[in-house]
């Protein structure tokens, strides 16, 4: 079956003071039906601006899409029409923004800012979008639906928004979710309850779902596919158990030794990746990871490492020079 | 007498925080209120990282907003130093601010747009007297940017130029300026990718020991909270549940509500993770417009007797310094 999502060479940059972000910087992954993504990686590294490549949210100035395929369905999303793109968004793909506040309408209700998706995309009259409504609060967990819905965004905590932005999402049962750390503002037991939620949804409407995030332990419970992106790329790519038992990249090696663990002794300090993110304005030719990396030789400084295959799982890929040595001694698990 | 020292340097007794809800667009009458804090207690010594955690809208960010006095609360009073600033006035708060900062949840609607981040950071310094020369100043910026883990660079960008964990270190970068001695944490590294995480958490514990500051830490992940916390306080719609030095309570957890919690936490580890069946927290969220009776937790209790619908079970000091607001717990 061919995937409902095909990102190919995706490359979106950004023009600012300090010279060109190059913020995606030829990223290429497909997404099957009811399969889920997991997008980790380092803040900055191209996570958000990637999804928002997809839906075509990138403000341009400053943004620009400067290359590559994004093929929903077949179709190529970026030579669609703003039109045909508006009709696409909230109704075949659904967004959960990383920032619920500012992505949130101050000045509407948050009855008003569900229902009005529901009327736009589905032509729902205004008392079944109302109906429904009160029925996605429910399905994400918010008690007192009917005077939450009278309520404005700065009235409910940061959780509640982001339930609200996950129900606003799920209103017209798209075919593909993306969600930008849907459950950061989330205690556990709701991010659990949420998580579990979409997990039953994406298998019973067979819903695909790219989702971000930084917590690892999410990642292992509910994603098919892990990529883990540096510096605008992809660096790795695999199961989620090829990807924590068998990391290939220096960085995702890095990155797994860096959470603390509760199923684990505490540690008297953590483990970071040591040094500066990198500044996307000025990536020389060698890997962008090698001024952090304990592994880099000398051949790091000549290019840029492509992705290819690595570890012993079919379809693992890592973009590492010394991705067959890396010492197992040095794994998180 | 109490000296200065064994005295906390903040005292929290019996906080309220009810909010009006009002309906109408003329006569905006008061039809209920969210009980957003339901009267807490707790206090933070000098030097120590308190941590809040609970599930999402039981209080945390309102009970800190009470205490930078962003909110007046209904009830209860919260001594800083010696001082009940639950009354003072904005004008007499004054003096107050700077001593207590806070590092927000939500990063980019704390940050004002149209100045660059630079400006963001110094600007504080600036009104407050604590660098007046402007070079010194932008020394320091560069210094403060370094220290979270920026480039310093990073001065002349303005926040939408930036990601959400870059624009969170900023918030950092922000409060160390003013050189407080407590800092309100809410959610400070929630948005932050874990490398990034393991760094402004060393950070954040570098600071406390060099500066000798005390932090109230609001977060959602328990395993955080656990590294950089001594004491942590449980809440649950508005309440405190359970109060514990950070070991006893990860290790011997004995409200129900926080065992629950504990058990909702997925491990970074895929084989344990795909072989566990998740059970969440039975029942409803609970509205804090319209508490249950009794112990707030009753309806979603596995533990729960005919008596917790009815009367609110006090805390209880089960251990010295483990307290637990439950009737059932250590009975049989
Ligand atoms: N509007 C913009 N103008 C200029 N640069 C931008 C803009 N938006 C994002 N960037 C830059 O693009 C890069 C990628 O940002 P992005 O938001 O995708 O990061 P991310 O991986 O989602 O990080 P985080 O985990 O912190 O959310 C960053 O270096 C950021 O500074
Ligand atoms: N200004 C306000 N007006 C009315 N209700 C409010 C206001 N601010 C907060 N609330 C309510 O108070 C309760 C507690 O909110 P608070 O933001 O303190 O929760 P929280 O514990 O920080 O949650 P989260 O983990 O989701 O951030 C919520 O029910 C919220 O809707
Ligand atoms: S290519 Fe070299 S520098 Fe880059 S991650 Fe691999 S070893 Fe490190
Ligand atoms: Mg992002
Ligand atoms: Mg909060």
């Amino acid at each position: 079956m061919p995937p409902l999502l095909d990102i190919r060479g995706l490359h979106t940059e950004f023009r600012t003071s300090a010279g060109t972000v190059r913020a995606v910087d030829g990223i290429s992954y497909s997404v099957q039906a009811g399969e889920t993504v997991a997008i980790v990686g380092e803040s900055g590294s191209g996570k958000s601006v990637g999804a928002m490549s997809i839906l075509r949210l990138i403000p341009d100035p400053p943004g620009r899409i400067t290359a590559g395929e994004v093929l929903f369905d077949g179709q190529d999303l970026l030579k669609l029409t703003e039109e045909q793109m508006r009709q696409l968004r909230g109704s075949q793909i659904g967004m959960i923004f990383q920032e619920p506040m500012t992505s949130l309408n101050p000045v509407l209700t948050i009855g008003r800012q569900i229902t009005e998706t529901l009327e736009q995309h589905r032509g729902a009259t205004p008392a079944a979008a109302r109906e429904r409504a009160l029925e996605l609060l429910g399905l994400v967990g918010i008690a007192d639906a009917a005077r939450r819905l009278k309520q404005y965004p700065h009235q409910l905590s940061g959780g509640m928004r982001q339930r609200i932005m996950i129900a606003i999402a799920l209103a017209c049962e798209p075919k593909l979710i993306i969600a930008d750390e849907p459950t950061t503002a989330l205690d556990v037991t709701i991010q659990a309850q949420i998580l579990e939620l979409m997990k039953d949804l994406t298998q019973r409407l067979n819903i695909a779902l790219i989702v971000i995030t930084h917590n690892l332990g999410v990642v292992a419970r509910y994603a098919t596919r892990v990529n883990v992106m540096y510096a605008g790329r992809i660096v790795e790519s695999g199961s989620a158990a090829a990807i924590y038992h068998d990391p290939r990249h220096p960085y995702t090696i890095a990155l797994l030794r860096s959470v603390p663990r509760l199923d684990r002794p505490r540690q008297a300090r953590l483990d970071p990746v040591e040094g500066q993110p990198p500044d996307l304005t000025r990536l020389d030719a060698g890997c962008a990871f090698r001024p952090r990396c304990r592994f880099a030789t000398d051949a790091c400084a000549a290019g840029r490492p492509v992705l290819a295959q690595a570890g012993l799982e079919d379809g693992h890929l890592a973009a590492c020079f010394n991705s067959g040595s890396l010492s197992h001694t040095d794994q998180a698990a | 007498m109490t000296t200065t020292d064994d005295r906390p340097l903040l005292e929290v007794k019996g906080l309220r925080m009810h909010f009006p809800i009002t309906e109408g667009m003329m006569t905006r009458r008061t039809v209920g209120e969210v009980k957003a804090v339901d009267g807490i207690s707790f206090s933070v010594a000098r030097g120590e990282t308190m941590g809040l955690v609970g599930e999402s809208g039981c209080g945390k960010t309102t009970t800190g907003r009470c205490i930078l006095r962003l909110e007046t609360p209904t009830a209860g009073s919260i001594v800083y130093d010696g001082v009940d600033i639950a009354g003072l006035s904005q004008k007499q708060m004054v003096a107050l601010r700077q001593r207590i900062q806070v590092i927000f949840q939500d990063p980019f609607s704390s940050l004002n747009p149209r100045m660059k981040i630079g400006q963001i950071i110094a600007e504080p310094m600036k009104v407050h007297g604590i660098e007046p020369d402007a070079t010194k100043r932008e020394a320091r910026v560069r210094e403060l940017l370094t220290i979270c883990g920026l480039n310093a660079r990073f001065a002349d960008r303005y926040p939408h130029e930036m990601s959400g964990g870059q624009r969170q270190r900023v918030g950092i970068a922000r409060a160390l300026a003013m050189n407080p001695e407590f800092i309100v944490c809410d959610e400070p590294v929630s948005a932050l990718d874990v490398s990034i995480q393991a760094q402004v958490i060393n950070l954040l514990e570098d600071l406390r020991e060099k500066f000798g500051l005390t932090y109230l830490f609001i977060a959602h992940d328990l395993s955080v909270v656990r590294h950089l916390c001594q004491r942590v306080a449980v809440m649950y719609l508005g309440r405190i549940v359970e109060l514990a030095d950070s070991d006893t309570l990860f290790d011997n957890p004995q409200h129900p509500y926080t065992k629950a919690l504990l058990a909702a936490v997925p491990v970074p580890d895929p084989l344990v993770e795909q072989g566990r069946v998740f059970r969440p927290v039975q029942g409803e969220v609970p509205s804090p417009i319209n508490p249950p009776t009794g112990c707030v937790f009753h309806p979603r209790c596995p533990i729960a007797v005919e008596s917790c619908k009815q009367s609110r079970p006090e805390s209880r000091e089960i251990q010295p310094g483990h307290f637990v607001a439950c009737t059932q717990v250590g009975l049989s």
